[in-house]
Parts: structure tokens; sequence; C-alpha cells
């Protein structure tokens, strides 16, 4: 009886290691050919036909930012600015908001993400730069924000300058234009980086650190879930915000930027703005 | 093919990540190593109380992941007016979590010495922990150095962790290239060698010293 169990246990490791190693193999194989593939099918099928096909627009957003893409723990729906810019294009490619899913991505993450297919497009306050254009083809401009610092109530730190100086500390997230932009103008300042603004904030409250830096229209949200801090007046940055596309899918684009030029003209997109933000878009 | 230049454009940054993370695991090494040295003892004690923290500690911490166990040291601490910074928490963290499962090998040890011994010890008016430092423990040495060394390459992996909270080792900075670089492969390969660099001669060392004290048994 024991010696049977025996047996019965090594031989379900042994099927659970070899299909471990089996599936390995086959995730790198696929990946590869992946990047093969999309050439060729380029030109017989892109990325539109693709989601009207499936009926279904995938779109990277962030699960853990307050006004732009939060996951609400009451309803467990995701909720903000990118998620109904998302909603909006939905609509405007397949004829229904709904007609979408969100998958949570991060600073770190996104990139990888839209490269090896899991999603289709990158809604996720991400800043366009030259280094990130080499990667991926952005949209126009969704929303203009601006690098500011978060810091306690009573903190006499009111401008970039006030940071630059040995001994001060500044949390931010891994992966995001921010770091590079504070590593610049406060060269004296510790940087350290989190996984998400979500832990660099909870370093924050912990004492971890005297600032967080990132744009201001996420700060805001921060400010708003905890009155102890405060978002410092000045921006030292501006950070064009664009909807990310695989290198290549220009039709795609070419539908995203006049979703964008449509929601401007008619005015659902000043809707969008001071339903998230709380006051209207700065011209 | 490898992409050599990452390694050699970001060399500074892997050279503090490592310089960190063997730093980070020497210091939990040696702390976890005490601590549980310690715990072992009041679990084997002839002293009930004692019984009862070692058991507590071991049962406590080797239940709960150790991400958590750092993020009580990381954010957890400071809220009652205690703050460490991140590279210190996360080691206080490691040492912890390591302690638990270094008093159980430690604690295995100690039971294999057969029972007689620590009665001729005491029998010959040792006291106990006399026995224990005299007699027991240079016996259970012996026995406890393979499952010891499976702990410490452990920690030694384990001290990724503080990649997570910030505290500048080999994963943290990792983590920076890798998004700096939008490079995911390359950049963890060289993490990961960096890794060996540390736990292959720690494994050989473990390997050499239970070879040479199996001789002198």
């Amino acid at each position: 009886m024991f010696k049977t169990v025996w047996k019965k246990m090594i031989g379900l490791g042994l099927v659970a290691m070899l299909s471990a190693t089996a599936l390995v193999g086959c995730s790198s194989e696929t990946t590869t050919e992946n990047k093969t593939d999309n050439k060729k099918e380029q030109a017989a099928e892109t990325t539109l036909d693709k989601i009207k096909e499936r009926g279904k627009l995938v779109v990277g957003v962030k699960y853990d930012l307050n006004l732009f893409g939060l996951k609400n723990p009451q309803t467990g729906e995701v909720e903000g600015f990118d998620i109904d810019i998302a909603k909006g294009l939905a609509k405007k490619i397949l004829g229904d908001e709904n007609k979408i899913e969100l998958k949570e991505v991060t600073s770190k993450t996104r990139i990888p993400m839209l490269n090896n297919g899991e999603i289709d497009a990158i809604i996720a306050t991400m800043t366009i730069t030259e280094e990130r254009k080499k990667e991926v083809d952005f949209s126009d401009v969704y929303f203009m924000a601006g690098q500011s610092l978060l810091v306690k109530k009573d903190s006499n730190i009111n401008s970039v300058k006030d940071v630059n100086k040995k001994g001060v500390t500044v949390l931010t997230a891994k992966g995001s234009t921010s770091a590079q932009n504070i590593r610049a103008k406060a060269p004296e300042a510790t940087v350290l980086e989190f996984e998400n603004y979500a832990e660099a904030f909870t370093a924050l409250k912990a004492g971890q650190g005297d600032a967080l830096t990132t744009d201001n229209a996420l700060l805001f949200g921060m400010a708003k879930q905890d009155p102890n801090f405060r978002v410092v007046d000045e921006t030292f940055s501006e950070e064009p915000y664009g909807i990310a596309v695989r290198k290549g899918d220009k039709e795609l684009l070419d539908v995203i930027n006049e979703y964008l030029k449509e929601i401007k003209a008619n005015g659902e997109y000043d809707k969008i703005y001071e339903k998230w933000i709380g006051e209207k878009p700065k011209q | 093919m490898l992409d050599y230049s990452i390694l050699i454009e970001h060399w500074d940054m892997y050279m503090q990540g490592f310089a960190n993370t063997l730093k980070a695991s020497v210091l939990a090494l040696i702390g976890s190593f005490a601590i549980g040295t310690v715990m072992a003892v009041f679990r084997i004690a002839p002293i009930r109380p004692l019984n009862w923290i070692g058991a507590a500690y071991v049962e406590f911490i080797r239940n709960i992941p150790l991400i958590l166990i750092v993020f009580v040291f990381f954010v957890g601490l400071p809220a009652i007016g205690i703050r460490f910074d991140s590279f210190t928490a996360g080691t206080l963290g490691l040492t912890v979590y390591t302690a638990a499962f270094i008093a159980e090998v430690i604690r295995a040890g100690i039971l294999a010495v057969p029972k007689g011994q620590m009665e001729a010890a005491r029998s010959s008016g040792l006291t106990y922990l006399q026995a224990m430092w005299y007699v027991i423990l240079p016996q259970a040495v012996k026995i406890v150095i393979p499952p010891m060394g499976n702990q410490f390459i452990n920690l030694v992996k384990n001290s990724s962790v503080l990649g997570v909270i910030a505290g500048l080792d080999l994963m943290y900075f990792g983590d920076l290239i890798s998004s700096e670089t939008f490079v995911t492969f390359d950049v963890y390969i060289f993490v990961a060698l960096f890794y060996l660099l540390l736990t292959i001669p720690l494994s050989l060392g473990v390997g050499a010293l239970e070879r040479r004290l199996a001789k002198s048994r």
C-alpha cells in the first residue's frame, strides 16, 4: 500500500517536471516564432483586422493608479481616465464600449507585453519619449502631464531645488521617465525605485523617503487618498502621454488618432478629463 | 547570443548590486546562524517556557512568506516609530526568516546525537550548557552541515527579495537595467550568473567541509 502511493507520487512528480520543461521549451519557442511570424502576417492581417475578427479590443492599463486606472475593490471594476479613453476606443472600432478586455500592466511589463502580442495597445499613463519610440509607435498626445513632487503636508520641500541635496531620498517607480528626470534635475538626491507607485507611496507613508516623484496627475490621486500629503505646485517637466501600439501597426494607429481628434472636437474628452481630474483641461 | 554590451555598459550597477547582495547574504548568514542556534537550544532545553518560545518562533516565522516578513521591517515597524532603510530592513527580514529554518536544522542535528552522550556528559559532572557546548554541539555540527549548506544557498537566493523594497541588491539593479534597456532575457541571465558566482563556491565549500569532517569522524 505504502509502496504504491510512493510510486504514484514519484510518477506524478516526474510528469510535473517533464511538462514544466516542455512548457518552458514551448514558450521560448513561441516568442521567437512570433517575431518572425509577425513580419509575415503583417502583409496578410493587421492588428486592426485581428481585433475586429475576435470582436474584442485588448488594452494594457494600470490597475494601481488612482484617477487613471484603479481597480475598485468594492466592484472589482477597473476605473479611471485611461479606462474611459480605452472604452471609447472600443466603441469607435467595434461599436460597443464593452467589447474590451483590460489587462494589468506596469511601467516595467507594458512594452514586453505589447511586443509579444498579449495586448493590442497600451493606455497606461505612458510618456512619449524618443527612447520608447524605438520600441513602439505612439499616437498623438492624449494627456499632458508634468512631473512634480508629493510631500508630507508639513514638509519644507516646495520645488525640485529643495530635493537636490545630499541625504534627501526621492521615491519613484522602476522603468519610469520620472526616475531619469529626477536624476538629471536633482543629481545630489538619493533615488529609490519601486515596483510600482503604490509601493513607492507605501514606502513614503512609512517614512522611507522625503518625496515621491512622478507626473502631477498621479500625485493628485495619491493626495486625494491620503490628506496627510500634498503636491508641490511646481512642475519641472512636460510629460505627454500617448497610446502605444506595436511598431508598424499603422492602421490601428490611424484609427486611434482619428478617435482622439473626434472626442476632442465633440467635447467627450473634456467630460472625461473633468470627471477624473476635477478641472477643465488647460488649452 | 548574449549581448555583452549590456554587462559592460552597466558594470557599475551590476557591481554595486553584487556587493550589496554579498553583504546582505553574509550579514544574514551570521545573524540567522546565531538566532537559529539559540532557538534550537530553546526548543530542546529542559525548560518549558523556553520550549514554547522556540516553537512559537519557528512555527510562526517559517509559515509566512518571506516578503511579508520583510514588509514588517520595511513598512510595519516604521508605523510604530522604528525605521530602517531598505537594505537594513531587507537584511533583517532575511535573517529572521532564515533563522527559523536553521533552528529546525540544528534541532534535528542535536536530536540525532545519541541520548547516551548527554547522559554520560551530565553524569560526569558537566552542567546542561557545558554538555551542550562541549559534547553535543560538536557532534551535531557534522550532521547538520549538508542541510545547513542548503539553507545558506537558499538564503543567498532569497536575498533577491531586497529588490522589491529597493534594497539596492543584484535583483534591484537587474530590474533597473532591464527597464532602462528594454532587454529582459540577457539582463537577467547576467544577474543569474552573478548569483551563481556566490552560490556555487558556497556549495563546493560546504561539500569540502563535509568531506573533511567525515574523515575526522
